[in-house]
């Protein structure tokens, strides 16, 4: 490991209030606060965001494309988890 | 066996226009190319940085001072966009940066044309990164998630680069007849650089068909260059600047302009590493490194200072 090697951390903008905190990219930095103001030179150099989150990468944990399809098996094979799985006479209001 | 199944599957993924990602399967092939075609691309953004930060304390006022001071900004940060990208693929920054530093990985070869004046600076934005931008949007719709989505960021903040360039360039073809024909000479050298730098002619780009099944070349570098050249000679008649080529001609029944012959020996001549600037830029380049150390220690140090005052406290 030579001197630019710091750690990974991921970067996630929020860009407006009320909405959520999207992932921006990623940036090398010793620590979280020069991480934090990495972050904002790289990614909010035209006020892109309002509020920054800076996550160590290897601190994620990802489910794995492999398993794709037996990880979100469960969900699905339940459509009635819609309500178009459901079907109401034309004429009733409000449903 | 099972990779041939793979591989069916990986290129049906990208047929239906989804994005590859990094942990999924891809072939050797397909990595390989991208991690050459991505640090190639970060390197040319941060070698890019270098004949433009030559006119940062020279430019004519403060506005195009502040103005040239946030593009080369923003190219430092494009470079860092492509080298993350090239991370997710398993390969090391300080890796490429070795490959850049000793002459093994290649950059854009218009970069190591000299910036003799100030028009340089407006023929840069306005030619070369014209030029990039064709070249980048094609990109922006390539099948590998992480590179794609770093040009659609990058190929946004281009269009400054773009704009402040071509206004640099105005101005001066308005000015006095000295300030308009140093925006001619700038065009003359920068010209032919900036139209052979979207690469090689198709006939001689080998490898072409399987990128561009695979979506990592989007677009032939002819098909590319023919866009740049269109869009780009209108632009240089309204400000009354003439294109240095004689035999360039718009053809009523293609819609085209019609080139000139491309000088290619000298496209491969500077590639090899015989352009007037390769050893500049490759010491400026490591210069840049070795000057930049102490800025990186200090942040360690400072890092580690940090985590004992917390134990203290």
């Amino acid at each position: 490991m030579t001197d630019t090697q710091w750690p990974v951390w991921e970067v996630f903008v929020q860009a407006n209030p009320g909405i959520p905190h999207k992932h921006a990219g990623s940036v090398h930095a010793p620590d979280a606060e020069m991480a934090l103001q990495n972050a904002r030179d790289v990614y909010s150099r035209r006020s892109e965001g309002m509020n920054i989150w800076v996550v160590p990468a290897n601190a994620i944990t990802a489910s794995s494309p492999e398993d794709q399809g037996s990880f979100f098996e469960p969900s699905n094979d339940k459509p009635y988890r819609h309500p178009t799985f459901y079907k109401i006479p034309e004429g009733v209001k409000y449903l | 066996m099972e990779d041939a199944k793979k591989l069916e599957a990986f290129e049906a993924k990208i047929n239906s226009g989804v994005k590859i990602e990094p942990k999924d399967w891809m072939p050797e092939a397909y990595r390989k190319q991208l991690v050459r075609m991505m640090s190639q691309h970060a390197h040319s953004e941060i070698v890019g940085m270098l004949p433009e930060g030559n006119w940062i304390t020279r430019a004519p006022n403060l506005r195009r001072k502040a103005i040239l001071l946030a593009k080369v900004q923003d190219e430092g940060g494009h470079g860092l966009y492509l080298y993350s990208a090239a991370e997710t693929l398993g390969v090391d920054r300080t890796e490429l940066l070795e490959q850049l530093h000793t002459g093994k990985a290649k950059y854009s070869s218009i970069f190591n044309y000299p910036t003799l004046t100030w028009a340089d600076i407006g023929a840069i934005g306005w030619l070369v990164d014209g030029a990039a931008i064709m070249n980048q949007t094609a990109l922006a719709r390539g099948s590998y998630g992480p590179y794609s989505r770093a040009m659609v960021r990058i190929c946004k903040e281009e269009s400054f680069h773009n704009r402040q360039g071509y206004e640099i360039m105005m101005q001066l073809a308005q000015g006095t007849p000295e300030q308009k024909a140093m925006a001619q000479d700038a065009l003359n050298r920068w010209w032919w650089p900036a139209v052979m730098m979207l690469g090689p002619s198709d006939d001689n780009s080998p490898n072409s068909e399987q990128l561009m099944r695979w979506k990592v070349k989007m677009e032939s570098n002819d098909a590319i260059r023919e866009r740049f050249i269109d869009r780009t000679v209108p632009q240089a008649e309204f400000i009354g600047l003439t294109v240095p080529d004689k035999d360039l001609k718009f053809d009523e029944e293609t819609g085209h302009y019609t080139h000139g012959k491309i000088n290619w020996d000298e496209f491969f001549d500077v590639i090899k590493g015989n352009g007037p600037c390769n050893a500049k830029r490759l010491k400026d380049r490591i210069d840049a490194d070795k000057n930049g150390k102490w800025v990186r220690e200090a942040a360690v140090a400072y890092a580690a200072k940090r985590v004992k005052e917390k134990e203290i406290a």
